[in-house]
């Protein structure tokens, strides 16, 4: 069948290729492609549908169906037009009677062994199995009812011993009696919390087995049994879905052509009928989805495969966790109270921001200018975290503006900004296909940004080499079907020290590119630096006492690094929560510049940021040192700029960051906070410290989806809207600038960023101040555009058009920038930073022998507030504290004991799981859950030169326990009778 | 914020800065500081010097008295 509208996302049955054009002749249209391009595609891209089962565009052709034969002139045959590359020539006929005869066959016998169900099935009108019947004309099954998968009553079956033992087997498993007499009957899984797997519609395509291995990377299903026998299967006999290595990623149930795979929102909702195009408001990925609608219900989440970030792929978070957007815990009214120890009480907009804007501008009249700040978030929008700093800036007239990213990635934005003169990385993430060698240092992508994961796994796949560089044995050292050529395990905070050692390595065997650096870089400042690396004392032998790590291994990652073809280095917060974490980020850029890896595809410095908008939150000005695009407050024609568009003089003075303005609260000098989509009481270290800041402030504004811990501590509650329900933009890791729609109504009325407009107009009001006037986000991000030169080129029609663009995208860059540094730096010359080691000062010694090092799971994000109020608690329900066997055994722990967690900070309690993924002296825990408050126990240490908090280093010991501490009780309390709500007065 | 926590900031700046090639190290540390130091914090750090700065790093008072 010929389309003649070609739908954007249509599926073109095989991947595509590259390479010279072929040109050949399909059902008599000529279509030119690719050299390497299957017949299928080359059909499609003609507009021309091959019928077809087993092959789908996000996986190779594995040509098994049978349905997709065509008759080639010339040639004998009916070939699959999946697994036939085109040549030159080709005369391709796809209907001819023949193969139609052929596919009519194949058809009766899919359709023999498949329930006929399809009014009742929940894929009914989105099932590939059903449009394929219709368009190969299947009108009546020949065969007599005989061995089958689907009739659990098994009439007419025959015995089939294997069968039989597998199927009792799953029944055991699956707690459903299925086995009513058919052997080869199995029931359906219902284990995993958002899809299911139904036996008895599995058509063997091996579409999700290879979408396991092939996009995700996991290796999770096979097909298990031979012949007739054969089924889909996780793991290993015993396995349901949820009990084997199955990350949830989704990519089976997006590959599956019936309703083997299905979501259970399609089951209970329906088939969706309109759909929309917006960004995950997860990790920093920013993966593009379809989001399915219902009219205004979401039905489901899909990845969208023209996403240019994450490639049709996705998680389990993106995919599945959007369940907290309706979660009954989500407050809808504004509340406010007098004091923290009364109930909330419910009442209207008007009279919270009245009584908001009545407490903050007191509180300066009282106080002074400075004595009030704001918090911007990294899961909100550019436009939303534009007008947070604005209002600081320019109704509040100060600096007190912080964000997230200040706990996260704030050395990332100083030390790439001393070495190269931007505070951003360098790559897209389709550069890892170019990618020879990789380090990760720091980081956890598996856990973190699995998506990025997934793609890099593939490209390992095909050849390139892993240097992992850190403490625990992530999954990337070794899982199914990859293994790092190199893991240095290091202690918890040497980062510096092996960076160090790697650069040692690299000038004294005379690795280093010296036409890059003598072309790209400061010949001085590297002469320096390179005299300071050579220094023996750098030597991967004399740090390895002091690091952990081997030297003849350090040795040899250095090698493989400095010659193994393209390198790029990925790193996360293992590299910047440190106190020397600003140096590290320094270090990284200078073994990039050493080795000239920088400029071009497959290299480079590639920070993976936590939060969907970590960022665009500093790309928005909302550090308190510099506007937007990265310029510091102190210049004149810089301030001149805000000055002319805001009617308003700017601070000259940077202003408080997030810890100071915690100090600045203990010391009674800040009085007031506007904290937006954060939860600094569960984020940010020595929760003590954040708890005894906030009680200090007489007015705390918590605009949030729930009522989080920060705002146990909160005067004013502003309910937030979920990224469905706005429009506005998020950029991710790569500096992309993604679209977010709104597809259903803010359920609390408003936008983000019209709330934070009304606030600024309740101030504005009674300061006598014009008003803002914004009636869309597209007119924020032109007022970021005409103010912030690396964005001077992006206006949402940009974005409609070319469906992302990364900055800077201006004038010079008209359609954005993937790759940065290509023919120079920002700054100029690249810049080698000496990077001298400097131990912590949070030590282990004998009251706190171990070191606490902290990170995120997979199925939980960050704090957790979202992931908790999902169906992902079925995977980490708890935060568990990993330690060593021999740690363990030391102090009397078994796997599952409760724990106490001490550190000079605080203590709390937890449950143990004992494995040697640490290393002895080392614990890990995670931080997403507030009955733990991993963060009780991390200090108030910070990175030297932005104050990022050395979440990653802190002496602790552990010991039996049988119960939560005086604390985690007080605490639940105090939270319970926080969180009293007195309803509105009718 | 508690003069230790005070005291072992402006010191790791210090060390940072005593580490880099040149002979300014006072001079980079006060441009850190007037660059990421809110004014109040950095009016208490020359209280603090005034009043003796115990424990400051040498670099770390050198550069107080240029901001």
């Amino acid at each position: 069948m010929k389309d003649f509208i070609l739908p954007d996302d249509r599926d073109m049955g095989t991947p595509a290729r590259s390479g010279a054009l072929v040109t050949l002749t399909v059902d008599g249209i000529e279509v030119s492609v690719p050299e390497g391009t299957s017949i299928m595609r080359a059909a499609a891209e003609a507009g021309i549908k091959v019928p077809k089962l087993c092959a789908t565009d996000s996986i190779e052709a594995f040509g098994s169906c049978r349905l997709c034969v065509v008759q080639i002139e010339g040639r004998r045959g009916t070939p699959a037009s999946c697994t036939t590359p085109v040549a030159a020539g080709m005369v391709v006929h796809t209907q001819s009677d023949h193969v139609r005869k052929v596919r009519k066959g194949v058809m009766e016998l899919y359709i023999s062994d498949h329930p006929l169900d399809c009014l009742t099935c929940s894929a009914n009108g989105d099932c590939e199995l059903q449009d394929m019947a219709g368009a190969v004309g299947l009108r009546d099954v020949r065969y007599q009812s005989g061995r089958n998968h689907y009739d659990a009553s098994g009439h007419g079956v025959l015995a089939q011993g294997d069968a039989r033992a597998r199927a009792a087997s799953t029944t055991a498993r699956s707690g459903v009696a299925g086995d009513l007499g058919n052997p080869l009957f199995i029931p359906k899984d219902n284990s995993n919390p958002y899809f299911t797997y139904d036996p008895s519609k599995c058509i063997v395509c091996s579409r999700c087995v290879r979408a396991c291995e092939e996009v995700q990377g996991t290796f999770a299903l096979t097909i298990e049994g031979r012949g007739f026998d054969s089924r889909v299967s996780a793991g290993m006999a015993g396995d349901d879905f949820l009990t084997s290595d199955c990350v949830s990623c989704g990519a089976c149930v997006q590959a599956c052509p019936t309703a083997t795979l299905q979501e259970k929102s399609i089951a209970e909702l329906g088939t969706p009928t309109r759909s929309v195009i917006t960004t995950c408001a997860y990790c920093g990925v920013g993966c593009q989805f379809k989001a399915e609608m219902n009219g205004d219900r979401l039905v489901r989440m899909v990845p969208w495969k023209h996403g240019k970030a994450n490639r049709g792929h996705s998680c389990v978070k993106g995919r599945f966790a959007y369940g907290y957007a309706t979660h009954k815990d989500r407050i809808l009214n504004p509340m406010i109270r007098d004091s923290i120890d009364e109930p909330w009480r419910e009442v209207s907009w008007d009279q919270a921001l009245s009584f908001a804007a009545d407490k903050m501008l007191g509180l300066q009249q009282k106080y002074g200018q400075k004595s009030i700040g704001v918090i911007t978030s990294s899961r909100c929008t550019n436009e939303e975290t534009y007008l947070v700093q604005k209002l600081a800036r320019a109704v509040f007239m100060n600096n007190n503006t912080d964000t997230c990213a200040r706990v996260c990635h704030s050395p990332t934005g100083y030390g790439l900004g001393q070495a190269f003169g931007t505070s951003a990385g360098t790559q897209d993430f389709d550069s890892v296909e170019h990618t020879d060698v990789a380090i990760i240092i720091g980081a956890n992508p598996t856990d973190g940004h699995p998506v990025f994961a997934s793609r890099l796994k593939k490209r390992l796949r095909q050849g390139a080499k892993l240097i992992v560089i850190d403490p625990r044995r992530i999954d990337m050292v070794k899982s199914a079907h990859i293994e790092a050529a190199h893991h240095l395990p290091l202690k918890p905070g040497t980062n510096v020290a092996v960076v160090t050692s790697l650069a040692h390595v690299i000038v004294t065997e005379g690795l280093m590119d010296e036409a890059f650096i003598r072309e790209r870089c400061d010949w001085d400042e590297f002469q320096h630096y390179a005299e300071f690396v050579s220094d023996p004392r750098h030597s991967p032998e004399a740090t390895e006492l002091m690091t952990g790590v081997p030297a003849a291994e350090l040795r040899a990652a250095a090698r493989l690094y400095a010659t193994g073809g393209n390198a790029a280095i990925y790193y996360g917060l293992g590299v910047t929560e440190h106190s020397q974490g600003s140096t590290t980020v320094m270090g990284i850029a200078n073994l990039s510049m050493l080795t000239g890896n920088i400029g071009r595809p497959g290299v480079g410095v590639n920070p993976l940021r936590g939060q969907n908008n970590v960022q665009g939150s500093c790309d928005m000005g909302s550090f308190p040192h510099e506007l937007p695009g990265y310029r510091h407050v102190k210049l004149p024609e810089v301030r001149a700029v805000f000055e002319a568009a805001w009617g308003v003089p700017i601070d000259p003075e940077p202003g408080l960051r997030i810890p100071n303005m915690l100090d600045a609260a203990v010391d009674g000098t800040f009085k007031g906070l506007y904290c937006q989509g954060e939860d600094i009481l569960q984020s940010d270290p020595d929760t003590h410290h954040v708890a005894a800041g906030l009680a200090a402030m007489e007015c705390v504004i918590v605009h949030d989806l729930f009522l989080n811990e920060t705002a146990n501590y909160a005067h004013v509650f502003l309910p937030g809207s979920s990224f469905l329900e706005k429009d506005g933009t998020f950029t991710n890791a790569e500096r992309r600038i993604n679209r977010v729609r709104k597809v259903m109504a803010p359920l609390n009325g408003y936008g983000d960023w019209e709330i934070t407009q009304l606030l600024a107009n309740a101030m504005l009001k009674e300061m006598g101040g014009a008003t803002w006037t914004y009636t869309h986000p597209s007119q924020i991000m032109d007022e970021i555009a005409a103010t912030t030169p690396s964005f001077a080129g992006v206006d949402y029609a940009l974005l409609e058009e070319k469906g992302s663009v990364q900055w800077p995208c201006n004038e010079d860059h008209p359609e954005g920038t993937p790759l940065m540094h290509v023919d120079g730096f920002v700054r100029g010359k690249g810049r080698f930073i000496v990077t001298e080691y400097v131990a912590t000062d949070e030590r282990s010694g004998p009251r706190f022998p171990l070191l606490l090092t902290t990170g995120r799971i997979l199925s939980q994000y960050n704090v957790g507030a979202q992931t908790r109020r999902t169906e992902n608690t079925a995977w980490h329900a708890e935060d568990l504290l990993e330690i060593h066997p021999h740690d363990a055994e030391n102090r009397g722990v078994n796997e599952g004991d409760w724990v106490k967690l001490a550190s000079r900070a605080g203590e709390t309690t937890l449950r143990a799981t004992i494995t040697d993924r640490v290393s002895p002296g080392v614990v890990y825990t995670t931080f997403h859950h507030p009955d733990t408050q991993a963060n009780v126990i991390t200090t108030d240490f910070s990175d030297w030169a932005t104050n990022c908090p050395e979440y990653k280093v802190t002496a602790v010991q552990v010991s039996p326990s049988n119960g939560p501490t005086d604390w985690q009780e007080s605490y639940a309390a105090q939270a319970e009778q926080s969180r009293r709500i007195l309803p509105a007065a009718e | 914020m508690s003069p230790e926590k005070m005291v072992h900031m402006a010191n790791q700046i210090a060390t940072f800065f005593k580490t880099q090639p040149g002979d300014n190290a006072p001079e980079r540390v006060a441009g850190h500081l007037r660059d990421f130091w809110e004014p109040r914090m950095r009016d208490q750090l020359r209280r603090y010097v005034d009043e003796g700065g115990t424990g400051l790093d040498q670099i770390a008072i050198e550069a107080v008295k240029r901001i």
